[in-house]
């Protein structure tokens, strides 16, 4: 053979595939893919025995007891002969301190989240994040620790002045504001500057007054009230508030970081301040991926079951009245966690699967909120995508 | 690496060899909260006279149960006598339940240590308990509403106390708050001044206040001779008849240290 072909040889078989090694190479690649499906499709399959198993031994209990009770009668009394087992006080109590610590962390998560992507400078935000979602990595039962033993106490000994300074360093801020803005926007249309500072200030005297005295007012009724146990649904919410805390910060914090710098530009450029940004600009072009990021965290209060068995009280009926957050509440998951021990197969069948009763319910909560926050979030990608 | 490997080897053969060493030579306890400490210094005495390792664990009288139809224990503690419908799914099991009593226990009626209410009769604590009294002021105490404090469903404590005092038909009001162990109560009715709990009295200490019931305040004697009307027998049940070294375990409180290890406790021994 001439030199010529021997080069080509030689080049050629750098790129030329032999046989064995495509083999080996198509083996590698079905083995790899089959993996990675395998494991997907694990999860998948996971997910949907979980739903079987706990509906396979949910449903005996609505074919021995039926749904109304259930659902209509606040009499829990599982254990006694005969047994009864309605649930709502229980729904009722689970709801409650879900609205309650949402209250709590949804304001405060938004406005961390704001507060981290938009105002703070970038070297503090580094640190400062990692940090909130530390928050996350405490065991829940030391949470629940902190809330029987430190919180409770110092609810009933000092339960009266606590929520009045609460109220106070809670609501002033928000009153400051809402004063500036209010008589901003009712002097707005005035056309006459001298005229419009007067009316102005005018408003800023009588609104500052008003809201002085609603801080007082309202202020000195908190103080005269007396917390009789600290073991209550307003403990539990303040508690799974700080639960759900990182979650809200750090979704929300990542979907106004996704509304992106040249929506920013674009409105400073216009002559809005960062004010009129973060409120008209940057909120509703995130408000999809908050919404969502507070859909998750409101579902981490829900399912919490340590700190809400520890600090709730778990006393089965509905507070009167029924906005009484510093009654003694009983969730569903506390329930299932506490009444586990005892309600067997062997012992007696509608109090054991009354339980798996409740955990379906829990589940199809979840399942419906992740399934609308998974949509609400994709919504929010095609209309930052531009489509 | 590899001798890393090989300590790791080490580690699992030594582990299994442990455990099947241990299934001749462990008694496992599984059960009550207010057997538990009882168990403990049984179990650590036993420890150290015998070599055999004992483990307690406390879960609740009925877990106890639970474990020993299902034969995940050696002895069951349990603060109340097996129900019907457990002594047949033991049976059904081929477990075959022997209650052995090594103590007696006076349920405790505690409240916060600066409530000035002294005594209480049977009837009045199951009125407070029923929901009809609700004020601390209808008992001769401070205008406040009574905070009723519980246990769990799966409480011997619980079973007892519904037993001795309020009736087994009657039902607990749903205000009454629910806790899990004895030790929890006592936190609850130490820290909440408005509180009424039930304790055993082996858990009592002076962070509360141990009401008289009937005018007999509960202590050694007085559960002793029976004027303590709230008063329990406490149990250790095997499957079937003891023999060896459990058999040893379970004769304990009938010795003069066993004796010793329960009076220590606050518990009364028989």
């Amino acid at each position: 053979m001439t030199g010529e072909s021997e080069g080509e040889r030689n080049r050629s078989n750098a790129f030329v595939v032999s046989a064995r090694k495509r083999t080996l190479q198509k083996v590698a690649k079905t083995t790899g893919e089959g993996m990675l499906f395998s494991v997907a499709f694990f999860v998948a399959v996971v997910v949907l025995f979980i739903f079987y198993f706990v509906a396979r031994d949910a449903i005996p209990f609505f074919q021995i007891r039926g749904f109304s009770e259930f659902f209509t009668s606040t009499n829990w009394y599982p254990a006694d002969e005969p047994g009864e087992f309605g649930a709502l006080a229980i729904i009722y109590g689970s709801l409650m301190v879900t609205l309650g610590s949402a209250m709590i962390a949804v304001p405060m998560g938004v406005a961390a989240a704001i507060c981290l992507s938009d105002i703070l400078p970038f070297s503090i935000r580094q640190y400062a994040k990692p940090v909130i979602e530390m928050l996350a990595a405490i065991p829940s039962v030391a949470f629940g620790f902190f809330a029987l033993v430190v919180l409770a106490p110092l609810m009933q000994d000092h339960g009266g002045p606590l929520l009045m300074w609460a109220w106070w360093i809670l609501v002033s801020p928000f009153l400051l504001l809402s004063v500036i803005v209010i008589s901003d926007l009712l002097t707005a249309n005035i056309k006459d500057e001298k005229r419009r500072e007067k009316r102005h200030w005018m408003w800023l005297i009588v609104l500052g007054f008003f809201s002085i005295f609603l801080l007082f007012k309202v202020g000195a009724v908190l103080n005269g009230i007396q917390i009789l146990t600290g073991t209550n649904a307003l403990n539990v919410s303040i508690i799974l508030s700080f639960m759900a805390l990182p979650t809200i910060v750090s979704v929300s914090e990542d979907a106004l970081q996704a509304v992106g710098r040249d929506i920013r530009e674009g409105s400073y450029a216009l002559g809005a301040t960062r004010a009129e940004t973060i409120i008209k600009t940057i909120l509703p072009a995130a408000s999809s991926g908050i919404l969502a990021a507070v859909i998750l965290g409101i579902m981490r209060a829900l399912g919490e079951t340590m700190v809400v068995w520890m600090a709730s009280g778990n006393s089965s009926h509905i507070p009167e009245p029924w906005f009484n957050y510093l009654e003694a509440i009983r969730t569903l998951t506390a329930t299932i966690a506490g009444d586990m021990g005892e309600a067997d197969q062997v012992t007696g069948s509608a109090r054991f699967h009354v339980l798996f009763a409740m955990g379906l319910l829990l589940l199809i909560i979840s399942f419906i909120s992740n399934l609308v926050s998974e949509r609400i979030v994709v919504r929010q990608r095609k209309i930052l995508s531009g489509q | 690496m590899i001798q890393r490997l090989l300590l790791l080897l080490f580690l699992i053969v030594f582990a299994v060899s442990e455990t099947a060493d241990a299934a001749v030579k462990t008694i496992v306890l599984d059960g009550s909260t207010t057997v538990g400490p009882v168990a403990k210094s049984f179990a650590i005495y036993f420890t150290k006279k015998y070599g055999v390792r004992v483990t307690v664990s406390e879960s609740g009288s009925g877990n106890g149960a639970k474990s020993l139809i299902n034969s995940s224990c050696t002895i069951a503690t349990m603060s109340r006598a097996m129900k019907e419908a457990e002594i047949a799914a033991a049976r059904k099991k081929g477990v075959n339940p022997v209650a052995h009593v090594i103590a007696f226990d006076g349920l405790a009626m505690v409240i916060h240590p600066a409530n000035p209410v002294r005594s209480l009769s049977i009837s009045q604590i199951r009125s407070i308990y029923q929901g009809t009294i609700r004020n601390w002021k209808e008992v001769g105490g401070a205008n406040a509403r009574i905070v009723v404090i519980q246990r769990e469903s799966n409480s011997g404590t619980q079973e007892s106390f519904k037993e001795l005092v309020t009736g087994k038909r009657m039902r607990i009001t749903g205000n009454s708050e629910t806790q899990s162990s004895n030790g929890a109560v006592k936190n609850r009715v130490s820290t909440t001044l408005s509180s009424i709990g039930f304790l055993s009295l082996g858990f009592v200490d002076s962070s509360v206040k141990v009401i008289a019931v009937n005018g007999v305040v509960p202590n050694e004697k007085t559960v002793k001779n029976g004027a303590y009307k709230v008063t329990r027998p406490l149990y250790l049940y095997t499957n079937g008849q003891p023999s060896g070294l459990v058999k040893q375990f379970i004769d304990l409180p009938n010795t003069p240290e066993g004796k010793g290890m329960i009076t220590e406790l606050g518990l009364v021994s028989r």
